[in-house]
């Protein structure tokens, strides 16, 4: 065959688009990818691009559809200093920082434990955390509630740490089972040919080359617990013990609408989640589908 | 089945932890030396202690309330007889057993099944809408593109918003009477339109902005997918005369099963479960036109009064039947991937 392949760009032809090469596209093509693409970026641009010009108007303009108008930091300033955003922000952090620290470490053991032993009970627990992972709220959160109160943990952060273990470190134990089942299994036996016990071979040698997995797992509970609505907003009351989800509903119910707080508080409990997202979301999906399938 | 791409390396996986496993497993039937119980023991003593934190917090808030919840569930418990503190008095539980009665007052009900279908309306929807986006988004990415890591990063940003920021966002433009949606329809002449405050629309709404979220998982895990297809399939499929439709049918849809069907599987249950979007969104309004199952039985127990904690039980009870069938199904397709236990 005559290699007729540049004049394809050209040429729109029928004849000419046969010999096309292997990859190219013609321009038609490239114009209605990259058409659909824009219009596909710009749909989920837009919201969050709209929340952030939103906060930077005065309160009572937070509807107005010019880009910018009477520009202003005044939203930030009442949230941060005339609010319990603080607040919230350091009870969130407190949460969502212990459930992360305890829910990684025990799902790595359990996880190791399932991934490399094979013991009595092993095949109950993991139908255990397969069921618990899928378990609806709505059966636990009423008696749950009773629970906590009868114990005196209601509006405590250690109430809510415990319920968000319970939400995290199903999924999370099979996330690390996953990715302890690739690692070599002959690091293992090194290490206990050369006189570690299990924990030591478990501590010093497999925990290190599973940085990558604990970050992930780590990642995981913590947006868990960073978007958690439902419980958060049964056990706490009281603006000052509620968290950043629940708190933010205090700005626009049935009674007030005060968007501008609302707009600029979303603002900065969204940046930081967006960009620790950024350095995270390539390895979350294969974490996600590798716990889930071990594909 | 050259284009079984996951397959090979879940074997070879397998193969060793399988083979792993024996090293450690003392477990030997016919041993008689007695290093060898010992050795079992003491592995098993490990074992235990690694997962016991696991279940002791399993068991503490979910196995405990689980019981309860089930026994709540065939009593008349309320907000009003329950055991209760006022003050320094303290007023003991006055309800009673009755049975079965909350659930067969719940199924002749007419309530249920209309929250349960329109669940399954939502969850269906929400899962084959993103699913197809994130399919069809993904294909357009995998191919060599100017701006490509650019258009990622955008179709990713509705993932990386915490999403009850994100409903918030969309109750800000879904306001009707001054949100930007509305705004923009009255500069063409169209009437507003009640997003949030007529049943069919808030149906549609709530998943609009569902789809919303979900997309960007899907994308990034059918990215990932692509990915792992060999080129070197399309390149033969090419030589033999395949047309971009056929090499889309015959080797994508193909190549991608094993990640589409976990992926499907997750959200669906994640779909099925979703509190925030509903509740933030619209309180499950307008009247309980967009209520599912799990934001109704929240409802029962926390919003209406007086609180019924039964009722709000036994719906959970049932829910918890419902997604039984899920992990079934998961079960059976992570035992077709090799996954042994």
């Amino acid at each position: 065959m005559t290699p007729v392949t540049t004049t394809a760009k050209t040429e729109l032809a029928a004849p000419a688009r046969k010999f096309r090469p292997r990859g190219e596209r013609g321009p038609l093509a490239s114009v209605v990818l990259h058409v659909t693409l824009l219009v596909a970026s710009a749909v989920a641009v837009l919201p969050p691009l709209w929340l952030l010009v939103t906060s930077f108007k005065p309160k009572s303009e937070a509807f107005s559809t010019e880009l910018v108008k009477d520009f202003t930091l005044g939203n930030y300033d009442h949230v941060l200093n005339d609010t319990y955003f603080l607040g919230w922000l350091g009870n969130s952090l407190l949460v969502v920082g212990l459930t992360t620290v305890i829910g990684v470490f025990i799902s790595a053991t359990t996880g190791y434990a399932v991934s490399r032993f094979k013991f009595p009970g092993m095949r109950p627990l993991m139908w255990l955390l397969l069921i618990t992972q899928m378990f609806p709220m709505a059966v636990l959160i009423v008696p749950l509630y009773n629970l906590l109160a009868s114990l005196g943990l209601l509006n405590q952060p250690v109430g809510l740490i415990i319920t968000y273990l319970t939400i995290a470190v199903p999924f999370c134990a099979w996330m690390m089972k996953g990715y302890f089942d690739t690692v070599p299994v002959e690091i293992d036996e090194a290490g206990r040919v050369d006189g570690l016990n299990p924990f030591g071979t478990f501590w010093r040698l497999i925990l290190p080359l599973a940085k990558p997995g604990l970050a992930v797992t780590g990642f995981y509970s913590f947006i868990t617990g960073w978007a958690e609505v439902a419980y958060a907003s049964a056990f706490m009351t009281g603006e000052e013990n509620l968290t950043l989800a629940g708190g933010l509903q205090t700005f626009v119910n049935q009674y007030t609408s005060d968007w501008g707080s609302l707009t600029a508080a979303a603002v900065i409990v969204a940046v930081p989640a967006a960009v620790i997202f950024g350095f995270a979301q390539r390895h979350l999906v294969s974490g996600l589908t590798a716990g889930a399938t071990k594909s | 089945m050259a284009v079984d791409t996951g397959r090979p390396v879940v074997r070879a996986a397998d193969a060793s932890s399988v083979r792993g496993r024996g090293h450690h497993d003392g477990k030997n039937p016919g041993g008689k030396r007695p290093g060898r119980l010992r050795r079992s023991l003491s592995t098993h003593w490990y074992a235990w202690c690694m997962v016991a934190p696991v279940v002791a917090v399993i068991g503490l808030i979910v196995g405990y309330p689980l019981v309860r919840g089930i026994y709540l569930s065939t009593t008349d418990a309320n907000e009003a007889n329950v055991e209760r503190h006022i003050g320094v008095n303290h007023i003991p539980a006055t309800y009673e057993s009755v049975g079965l009665d909350n659930y067969t007052a719940i199924l002749s009900d007419g309530v249920f099944w209309d929250r349960l279908g329109w669940t399954v309306v939502w969850t269906v929807s929400c899962v084959a809408l993103s699913f197809a986006l994130g399919l069809a988004l993904a294909t357009m990415l995998n191919r060599r593109l100017a701006g490509r890591s650019w258009y990622r990063m955008a179709l990713i940003l509705p993932w990386a918003v915490p999403a009850f920021v994100s409903v918030f966002t969309w109750r800000l433009l879904f306001n009707e009477k001054n949100g930007i949606l509305n705004q923009i329809l009255a500069g063409g002449g169209i009437d507003a339109i009640p997003w949030l405050n007529d049943p069919t629309w808030a149906k549609l709404s709530v998943i609009t902005v569902n789809v919303w979220l979900g997309v960007p998982f899907m994308l990034v895990a059918m990215l990932g997918g692509l990915q792992s297809i060999p080129g070197e399939l399309y390149e033969a499929a090419e030589m033999d005369g395949a047309n971009a439709w056929q090499r889309f049918r015959h080797i994508t849809l193909p190549g991608l099963r094993t990640v589409s069907s976990t992926v499907v599987l997750i959200s669906g249950i994640w779909t099925f479960n979703m509190f925030p979007v509903i509740f933030l969104l619209t309180r499950g309004g307008p009247g309980d036109a967009t209520e599912i199952l799990v934001t109704y039985a929240y409802r029962l127990s926390f919003v209406v009064s007086p609180r019924d904690f039964s009722g709000s039980a036994a719906w959970g009870v049932l829910i918890l039947l419902l997604l039984s069938f899920f992990a079934v199904i998961y079960r059976r397709a992570l035992r077709k991937q090799g996954e042994v236990w």
